[in-house]
Parts: structure tokens; sequence; C-alpha cells
């Protein structure tokens, strides 16, 4: 196991510094200079090289990667080009918004799909599995920004239940931000909900096809009592993979309906940052996912090994 | 147990919606929700040229000398008077007395020396360092007189120092006010939530008239869609500048909004590359005009707001000459005109920025275009790439864009602008009207100026920018018109 979790490490590492390196030179190869973006039209070109000069754009580039990187290892992530204000300030002022709402949209994904997923195995082919597939069939398809202007339109427009968008801060107090949350977690969690209830139908229709299910039946347990106790831990193993996807989906993926809702977190500041050529923000940001998503695979693993304890024995 | 937790959910969400409840409505209003397209990089007007950062921060935080009225005149500010030498080189200001920056701090002569000389330095990170150019001194007389030298006569100084770029900061703060800024102005800096508001609220010790409103918060929601919802949903107030003209029509149609049309300061001109063969020859550009039907774009591309232009200048301005006629839309000019100058089977690309007038406008003249015989290739680029691309590199045939700057006719006689003109007879001219001081003097080489650029057939000369907004129907005093980058929040108040 210990052998395990440092060749994870390791692994995790690599990809971490190829994944800086990319993230760095591509930035470099984006046309824009961040200074004469900031100065307009009509600026004079001396400020323009005077604000070069104290951003550090003159420095040559592998001067550059390097101080970056060493920066990132000491938990400085510098200064942003056009906020003038450390980076990492920025990134924590987002991730307050964007991790929240991936948690929420989580939750209400979670909720919604494990008892439709299971009622839908458990009665499969009654009117019930045929809803619950008709109602994920179109929860697939519908795109969420679609759904978030059909929720901003009914819930905010018509009937004034809500804000249309923006976030009012934590300091505001938890039920109003939750409030200020609450459609656009909606609009995130109704299609991975669906997803994760196909899914999550589908591989336990598998595993009570099982012949150790049978066996349970022979034995004597009733339906419900074999589902509850053999199915479903063994069907968990394809669901937590697609929550772990999910969750990196969610938390990178929440830009455009940040956008719907104009919520400040992290997809917009990367957005925001990509067209004003803030490529220190970007790569920040991007880093920070790229971190992200590499931690919630390590995680995802080591989940399987406590829902599925063959695969500790394997490993070990 | 499969259908007590679906009803366990239902119930759990249902009481979660009823806990989250619905929100009261207000009484009596002081406080206003601006929206805006763009959120300022920083709130320092004095170190770049965002039009996002005056927006916020121009006569609600920060003042300067001379301030711009809702009408482009030019007003007294901090200065409550001044005098102008006979030479036109010595510009002495009567400063205003007890006023206060939101610190606390005394504003006095030595702040306005202060200020001027930042923005003249040599390491000046001011985007319109050109603004403060001519001036060789600042000199303070006492604390309520600064007396400022010019190297040269500048009939347009007053005007130059209204501008948002050249406010009057602190010594003491001017260095923070990217993130926090200290100002003079009827509102301080409360709050910035950055990527969603700034919060501004009212300053108890301002020196003029105390203003209406209690607290201002100017909220950033660039994507029309969620603006459109945003109003309608009555978070927001008002919306200055508002991003889909196409909505408007549903806004008018609403008694609880009304829809102002203003004019900006924003040109819209098809930019020729003037170096570049065969635009270098003045028949091309000519051709080029005249194959262009001004009132199509504008229906096209704005819904029908816009003023059609037919020089670099503001129609509003008392100075314009209507010079429309001139380029006036006729395709079979425009082909004979080609066929003088020699020209057939010509390609041209036609890069576009972001903006809707640009890439919707572009496809219309692409089309236009085409009638006449010219073969257009449209790109499609982002703001950053077009700076690099067809600002700085000049590499590009024609181009969209919009020059917001107010009375930025002068570009033309830069020698290195990409569009590349820089005509002697040209600058000869704006030379003289940096030397006149007299107003009918200054009117007549103004003239002069739009003529000489509508005669060499510079670029073609689209429309006026409209800004169009729609604020809620109670709401009084928001400016229509924006002569320079503002929202003017001092005149703003709530009608009963």
């Amino acid at each position: 196991m210990t052998a395990y979790f440092l060749r994870r490490l390791l692994s995790l590492s690599l990809s971490l510094i190829a994944a800086s390196l990319v993230i760095f030179l591509v930035m470099e190869v984006v046309p824009g200079d961040p200074a004469s973006f900031m100065m307009g039209l009509n600026a004079d070109p001396q400020a323009v090289a005077a604000l070069r000069t104290q951003l550090g754009l003159d420095e040559p580039l592998p001067l550059r990667y390097l101080g970056w990187v060493a920066g990132l290892l000491q938990g400085d992530f510098g200064i942003s080009y056009t906020y003038r204000v450390p980076v990492s300030e920025l990134i924590a002022e987002r991730v307050v918004i964007s991790l929240p709402l991936t948690l929420y949209a989580l939750a209400i994904s979670t909720l919604i799909a494990f008892p439709a997923g299971i009622l839908a195995a458990a009665r499969r082919n009654s009117a019930a599995d045929l809803s619950v597939m008709g109602a994920t069939q179109l929860g697939v398809a519908i795109p969420n920004f679609w759904f978030a202007m059909i929720l901003v339109l009914v819930f905010a427009v018509n009937l004034r239940w809500f804000s249309a968008g923006g976030f009012p801060g934590w300091d505001a107090g938890f039920w109003v931000a939750m409030k200020a949350l609450t459609l656009p977690a909606i609009a995130l969690a109704l299609p991975q909900a669906s997803i994760l209830a196909r899914v999550m139908r589908s591989s336990l229709i598998d595993t009570l096809d099982e012949d150790f299910m049978r066996t349970a039946r022979a034995k004597g347990l009733s339906r419900g009592q074999a589902l509850r106790r053999h199915a479903l831990r063994n069907a968990l193993i394809p669901v937590l993979t697609i929550i772990g996807l999910q969750f990196s989906f969610l938390l990178a993926g929440g830009i455009i309906i940040e956008n719907v809702f104009y919520l400040p977190g992290l997809g917009r500041l990367a957005f925001q940052a990509i067209t004003q050529r803030d490529l220190i923000v970007v790569r920040s940001v991007v880093i920070l996912l790229v971190f992200a998503v590499i931690v919630v695979t390590f995680l995802v693993d080591l989940a399987y090994a406590l829902a599925d304890p063959r695969l500790r024995r394997r490993r070990s | 147990m499969t259908k007590n937790s679906i009803a366990a959910t239902a119930v759990s969400l249902l009481a979660l919606g009823l806990a989250l409840g619905v929100t009261p409505a207000m009484a009596a209003k002081m406080d206003v929700s601006i929206g805006m397209q763009l959120e300022p990089p920083n709130l320092d007007p004095t170190g770049a040229a965002a039009a996002a950062i005056d927006e916020v921060v121009y006569a609600n935080v920060f003042e300067g000398l001379t301030r711009f009225g809702s009408d482009g005149s030019i007003l007294p500010a901090l200065a409550e008077s001044w005098d102008i030498s006979d030479d036109g080189l010595t510009y002495t200001f009567k400063l205003r007395t007890g006023v206060k920056f939101h610190d606390g701090s005394d504003f006095d002569a030595e702040d306005v020396k202060f200020s001027l000389d930042r923005a003249r330095a040599d390491d000046s990170t001011n985007a319109q360092k050109a603004l403060f150019a001519d001036i060789a001194s600042v000199d303070v007389i006492d604390p309520a007189t600064v007396k400022v030298t010019l190297s040269k006569p500048n009939g347009s100084f007053l005007f130059n120092m209204a501008w948002g770029d050249a406010v009057i900061v602190a010594p003491e703060t001017a260095a923070g006010n990217a993130a926090k800024p200290v100002g003079t102005g009827p509102f301080s800096f409360t709050e910035w939530v950055k990527g969603d508001r700034v919060e501004l609220g009212r300053y108890d010790g301002y020196w003029g008239n105390p203003v209406k409103l209690d607290k201002v918060t100017f909220k950033f929601i660039s994507d029309p869609t969620a603006a459109f919802a945003a109003m309608m949903a009555g978070d927001l107030d008002a919306y200055p500048a508002f991003p889909a003209p196409e909505n408007l029509v549903q806004f008018e149609a609403d008694p609880r909004f009304e829809v102002i049309i203003g004019s900006s300061e924003g040109e819209t001109i098809l930019a020729m590359n003037n170096k570049k063969a065969p635009l270098d020859n003045i028949k091309v550009r000519q051709a080029i005009t005249h194959a262009i039907d001004r009132q199509a774009i504008i229906d096209g591309a704005l819904f029908g707001y816009g003023t059609p232009i037919g020089t670099h200048f503001a129609p509003h301005n008392p100075a314009y000459v209507d010079l429309t006629a001139q380029s006036a839309y006729d395709p079979e000019q425009s082909k004979a005109l080609l066929a003088e100058a020699g020209v057939s089977d010509l390609t041209l690309s036609l890069k576009l920025p972001p903006p809707s007038y640009a890439r919707r406008g572009g496809e219309i003249i692409a089309a236009q275009l085409r009638e006449v015989g010219i073969n257009v290739d449209i790109t499609n680029v982002e703001w950053a790439q077009w700076l690099d691309d067809v600002f700085k590199a000049k590499n590009f045939d024609l181009t969209i864009v919009s020059h917001t700057e107010p009375m930025d006719i002068g570009i033309y006689a830069r020698d290195d602008y990409y569009f590349q003109y820089g005509d002697p007879e040209f600058k000869a001219i704006m030379a003289d009207l940096d030397k006149a001081t007299d107003p009918a003097k200054r009117t007549e080489l103004m003239q002069a100026a739009q003529k000489k650029i509508a005669d060499d057939y510079v670029n073609a000369y689209l429309f006026q920018l409209p800004r169009t907004g729609v604020t809620n129907a109670k709401l009084k005093g928001i400016w229509p018109n924006s002569p320079t980058q503002a929202n003017d929040m001092t005149g703003v108040y709530w009608e009963d």
C-alpha cells in the first residue's frame, strides 16, 4: 500500500511538472502583450515600455518560468498584471464560490440520481423505470446553459423568487449566499444527475444479474434486502468514477453557468484573464485546476479501495 | 425504502426552498445598482486605459481641476477659476478650499503639483501621457493657487485636464489607488468583490452639493442575456450602456423601464491600411467608401440606433461638419473608380475585434464590397490579438473599430498610427490647432481637419456609436450621452 501510494505521488508530481511547462509555453505563444492591452489605443509608447519593465515582462523566458515555479512551490502565485493584487488572493476569493457551488451541485445531483437510479433498476421495465429513463434522456440532452436561462426566466424574471444572478458574498449570511447559488447549482446538477442516474441503474442491473444475487435471494433475503446488502455496494465502483469525473468537470467547467448567473467564480476569473492577457492569473488558475483534478482522481482511486476490499489486496 | 427516500428528498428540497424564502420589497430607496459590461482591471484612472475604470470612479470618486459636463462642456471642479496669460503659456488655477480626501487629509496645491508631475514623469504609466506633454513646470504659489507653465500654447489644455487620466490624487495614497481609491469626490470607495461588484458610499465630507444617494453598486454582467434577465428581475436599476440593442424594444414596451438613446464619443470606422498597396491609392480608398451603405449597417448591426458620420468627429460637437454626402453610397461610382485605378480581382483582409458592431457590421460591409467586385477575407480576432496584429504590427488591410476617446482626431497626425496616414498638411493643421486659443479660430481649424481627412478618404467613416441604455423609469439623472467614459452618479436620484 505504501509503495502504491509513493508511486501515485511520483506520477502526480510528474504530471504537475509537465502541465506547468505546457501551460507556461502555450501562454507565451498566444499573441497579445498584457502591457499594451492595459494601456489602450491612445497610449504613449514610452508609458507602455515603462509598464512592461514594471511588470517584469522584459526578463528572459526560462528565468520567468523558473521564477513562477519557485513561487508556486512556496505558495506565492505572483501578482496579477491587471488587478495588481496577489493572484493567491484573487483565487482565494473565487474558490469560496466555485467550490461550494460544485459541492452543492454534486449533492443535488447525487440526491436525485441515487434514488432515481435505484428505483429504475429495482423496478426494471416498470412505468417508474420508463419515466426515469425518459426524464434522464431529456436531462442529458438539454444543454445546462439553456436550462439555466429557463430557470432564470421562470424563477427570477417571472416569479421573482430568486435574483437573476450575482453573489452577495458569505458575509451576507449562509442562507442568503446559498440561495444565490441554488439556481446555478440546479442548472449544473440536472444534466449530471441524469448521467449519474443512468450509470447507477445500469450498474445495478448488471449486479442484480450476478450469481451471488441469486444466492442471496435463495438463502431467503427479500428483493429489497438483497439489493441493499449486496447489490448496492458492488454497483458503486462505476458510480464513484463518474462522481469523481463530475467533480472535476463541475469545478473547471462551471464557466458557462458562471457567465449566465454572473457569478464571480474560478471559471470566469480564467476567462476574463485570458481576454485581458493576464497571463500570470491564467497560468495559476489552470495549474490549480490541474492539481485539483489530479488530487480528485487520486482520492477516487482510494475510494475504490474502500468500496472494494479486493482492490486493496491486489495493490498491496 | 426507495419510495421513502424519494419522498424524503422531495420534502428536504421543498423545505430548502421555503427556508430560502422570498425577498420582501424595499422601502424608500437610497441606493442604486448600475450594470456594466466590463469589470475594471483596477480602480486607478491614472495608471491604465480601461474605460471601465473611469466608468466607476470618474466624478464619483475622483475629481480633476476641471471636469466634463453631461453635454461635453468643460466645467470647473477642484479649480474654482483660472487665469490664462495673454501668450497662452501660463495657467493660474484658483483652487477650492475646504476640500478633503476620503482619508481625511486636506487637498491643496501640493496635491495638484504632485499629480501633474507624477503623470508626466519619465517612468509614468499614465495611458494618456500626451495630455501632459506640453507642461513645462507646475508651481505652488500658495495652498490655494497653482501656476502651470506650458512649453507651447495648447488650446485644449483645460479640456485635457478634465480627463479621468488627469484627476488629482494625494501623494500618501496614490500608490494604493489601484485597489483602494482615495479621491475627493462625493462618493468614497467601500468594497470591491472582484468579478462581481464595486460599492461606493456617500462621502459626508464632500465640498460640493451633497449627493442624493447613500450607496452606489456597480455590478459587472457581461453576458447580454444575463444583463437582460438582471434588469427584468429588478436586480439592476440601470444599465447605461446596454450590450444588446435587440432587447431595447422589449424594455420600451415595459412601463417599468425607460430606454435612453444617447450619443457616445465613439467614431466607428472601417480603418484602411494607407501604406499598403493597393490601399495607398486614394481612388481605391474612395471606391471602398462609396461601396458602403451606412444605413444598412446601422440597421443591421445596431438595430437602427446610430448616426452616420462622414469624418472622424462626433456629430454632437458644435464644430462638426456633415460630410457624409462626400462618401455617399454609390456602387456604380465605386466600380468606376476601381476601373480607373486599374484594380481588378481585389481581395482584402478584414480583421474584426469582438464587439458586435464590428462582427455584425463586418459581415454587412463584406457583402457590400463584394457587390462592387472586392473580395473580403474576414478574420475574427480577440482584443489582445487585434492590438498585436493590427494595431502594432499593422498586418491588415481593413478593420472595424470604434475610437471612443473624446476629441481624438489628433491620431491622424501620428506617423506610426495603425492606419498610417500622417499627412504633413494635416499635421500642420493640428499644430495650428494646438496653438490656437481663440474659439472661432479653433472651430475653423477643427473643421479644416475634418475636411482634410474626408478629402483624403483616409478611412471609411461609418457611424457614431450610440449609447443605448435602460433605466428604471423612476430613476432620474443618468447621463444620456457620454462625453467621456463615465457613469456620473452625482446628480442621480429616485423620483417618489
